[in-house]
């Protein structure tokens, strides 16, 4: 695969300004919000140690806590599946599925599937999707990925959902109102509720204590894929685990807050059993999952809940939009994760950051997100997976920098190209930097020079 | 106490009247300053590129140009963080460990270290906005950040404090980065101008007539974007300010 040209798929985002002016502010909004929740419980602070530490407990003795979860689940009367990789996964699914004549299945919001690229999958062996989260949604009749976590369709005006239902769903044409919206695609989608043979959840969490898998949602989506249909499945990533029903207590707490700035999501729910007479099955994939468990810089980013906030602060998402990462996680912890699943295609992913750091102070589970991005960039450097261009200037710089002699060569050369080159050649082909800036004049001296002609007499 | 100045390549390059203000303001408080003539940069760049085989040479020449002096400070709170927190493409000697930790910031020296109460010599009657750059928030914690809750605090603006005439406006995103970030700046050209375009036009909108800043590389990004749209603002590093700039 070739690499991801963020930086190309950034200057198209920007290019629609309407749209890339409201998804900064929107998520800013969200960001917002966030630090106002966080202002009204002092406990802040404590709340995320503790979700950190029970997170990284968890990871460090995961086959106990998943073997537990199995034993309780399988109690509880749910059927247990292990899927190795993605491939895995949507076997097992297909199979729950054909064997039981399902043809079609409705699905709340999961980024694992996206992941493992179940609904083509399953589409192209007859059966049919059906996302019922809203933006879920919209992003399934538009034919795009998600380009948040949380928020699917974040970078879409309301101009652009009415014109994508317009065109899928009979919506009326030109109406833009979000409540119509809202009633539309609910009106689209409730009719399948009632003749899926089959419903699907992801899950925010599972519990190993009682077994149960828990949704967090705020349009009850989930609660009808997983009880209005005989079968229900449950696919859940394994870092999901939380030991017991009271250390979830925690992360409900930061999770809505860190996530949108409400102090919790309309719906909380546990499923731990089928509905009288149904089914109910639990999907628990890997797909690289426990590779990354063993990464000494990377195995803490399994500690994500998915909450987004890390996203909504970034300034360089909020400036370039989820699909410009090309890869199903986008954003702060995308650029952590993705690189696990494709070095070389996501390697400028981890290049696409400031440095700022302000995903980290987010974090809800303090992972140390920025730290992991400048680790990636040693890794992607070691591994000779730079672009060609970046390698020489670094190979260059750092003959320069090392050596007083050529250093202050380099500057007397530079300086007389900046003053001899015309404009437009400082500003084209030599200089991204000049598109969108005026690039400095250099003064009359260094200050190298300045010190020697003034202080010279002194060391 | 024997102090060294590290002048960073882009300072030297761009902004020598940075260079001259820190060491000019580090003399009116009685400290001596030796400036060592071979340096050049701190490894940053390499560094931050993940090319740590590049970086190792100039790390080794800025140990053997700044190693044994009881402070080393630098007008730059991006190179001082590399320096403090990575700096790691050389073995981590004994020489090296002590280096990485006597490296201060312009505004921790004079806070922390030397703990300044006046500067009677500096006067800027002017509206200015205070740009924290994001090594100086978010890795020398020189002020507190609306990410994290807890009690506020900014070694900068408690300097400025301390500048007769000087009144300061604040953005609506005060801690939000400005979009440097080092080579990011080119290599990611469309989003850093972006965001250095909003970072400008926040600042217009409270009217400064300064932008102030302890990082001159984001003061020349910042300046860039604001001279292309056409605002009027100017820039300034801190330093100058306080070594009694009056415009
Ligand atoms: S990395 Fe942290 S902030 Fe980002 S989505 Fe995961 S839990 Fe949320």
């Amino acid at each position: 695969m070739s690499r991801v040209d963020h930086a190309g798929l950034s200057a198209k985002f920007l290019a629609a300004e309407a749209n890339a002016e409201f998804h900064d502010r929107r998520l800013w909004d969200l960001r917002m919000k966030r630090d106002q929740q966080m202002a009204m419980i002092p406990e802040w602070q404590d709340l995320r140690d503790r979700a950190s530490a029970i997170k990284e407990h968890t990871l460090s003795q995961l086959d106990r806590y998943l073997e537990e979860f199995e034993a309780n689940a399988t109690k509880n009367g749910a059927t247990v599946h292990w899927a190795r990789d993605a491939a895995e996964h949507n076997e097992i699914v297909h199979r729950l599925l054909s064997e039981r004549g399902v043809r079609t299945l409705v699905k709340s919001k999961s980024m694992l599937t996206e992941e493992c690229e179940m609904r083509p999958y399953l589409e192209a062996r007859g059966i049919k999707v059906i996302e019922t989260d809203l933006g879920e949604r919209i992003q399934q009749l538009d034919d795009e990925p998600p380009s948040h976590i949380v928020i699917p369709a974040v970078h879409k005006l309301r101009g652009d959902v009415s014109k994508v239902f317009a065109r899928t769903i009979g919506s009326e044409p030109g109406n833009d109102d979000i409540h119509y919206l809202a009633k539309s695609q609910r009106d689209d989608t409730r009719p399948y509720f009632l003749d899926a043979e089959a419903g699907m959840t992801g899950g925010n969490f599972i519990v190993a204590e009682t077994g149960a898998v828990v949704t967090v949602t705020n349009e009850g989506n989930a609660d009808l894929s997983a009880n209005v249909p005989k079968l229900y499945i449950a696919c859940v990533g394994i870092e999901k685990l939380v030991p017991r029903l009271a250390d979830l207590a925690i992360f409900i707490r930061l999770l809505s807050r860190s996530a949108i700035g409400s102090p919790i999501s309309q719906y909380t729910s546990h499923f731990r059993k089928a509905r009288a007479g149904g089914e109910m099955h639990i999907v628990l994939v890997d797909n690289g999952r426990s590779a990354r468990l063993g990464m000494a810089d990377f195995w803490t980013s399994l500690k994500c809940i998915r909450c987004g906030a890390c996203m909504n602060t970034c300034p360089v998402y909020r400036r370039s939009g989820g699909l410009s990462y090309r890869a199903v996680y986008a954003g702060p912890i995308g650029a952590i994760i993705d690189p696990t699943f494709d070095l070389k295609k996501f390697s400028a992913l981890p290049f696409a950051s400031t440095m700022n750091g302000s995903c980290t102070d987010v974090c809800p589970v303090k992972i140390n997100i920025h730290e992991q991005i400048y680790a990636w960039r040693r890794v992607i450097a070691e591994q000779r997976q730079l672009p060609f261009v970046k390698r020489e200037a670094m190979r260059i710089a750092g003959r320069i920098f090392s050596s007083p002699k050529l250093y202050r060569l380099a500057l007397k050369l530079t300086r007389l190209a900046n003053n001899g080159l015309p404009r437009f050649a400082i500003y084209t082909m030599l200089n991204p930097w000049g598109h969108h800036r005026e690039v400095p004049a250099p003064p009359v001296e260094t200050f190298n020079a300045w010190y020697r002609a003034n202080r010279g007499g002194r060391r | 106490m024997r102090v060294a100045l590290f002048v960073p390549c882009f300072i030297d390059a761009f902004f020598p009247q940075v260079g001259v203000a820190t060491l000019e303001l580090l003399e009116r408080f009685g400290v001596s300053v030796d400036y060592p003539l071979d340096q050049t940069c701190c490894g940053q760049p390499m560094a931050n590129n993940g090319c740590q085989a590049d970086a190792a040479a100039t790390e080794a020449l800025f140990l053997k140009n700044f190693s044994g002096y009881d402070y080393v400070v630098a007008p730059s709170a991006s190179c001082t963080h590399h320096i403090r927190k990575h700096f790691d493409a050389i073995p981590q000697t004994e020489a090296v460990t002590q280096l990485r930790a006597r490296t201060f910031e312009i505004v921790e020296f004079l806070h922390d270290v030397l703990k300044v109460e006046a500067f009677p010599w500096a006067e800027f009657p002017h509206k200015v906005g205070l740009h924290n750059s994001c090594s100086a928030l978010r890795a020398l914690k020189t002020a507190s950040i609306s990410e994290i809750a807890g009690e506020s605090f900014s070694k900068p603006l408690a300097l400025l404090s301390k500048v007769k005439g000087l009144t300061t406006a604040l953005p609506a995103r005060p801690d939000e980065c400005c979009g440097f970030g080092g080579t990011f700046s080119v290599f990611e050209e469309p989003v850093s101008a972006r965001m250095g375009y909003d970072k400008v036009r926040d600042f217009a909108q409270t009217e400064v007539e300064y932008v102030v800043s302890a990082d001159s590389s984001c003061l020349m990004h910042q300046q860039g974007c604001a001279e292309r749209l056409g605002l009027g603002m100017k820039f300034i590093h801190i330093v100058e300010i306080l070594n009694g700039a009056r415009a």
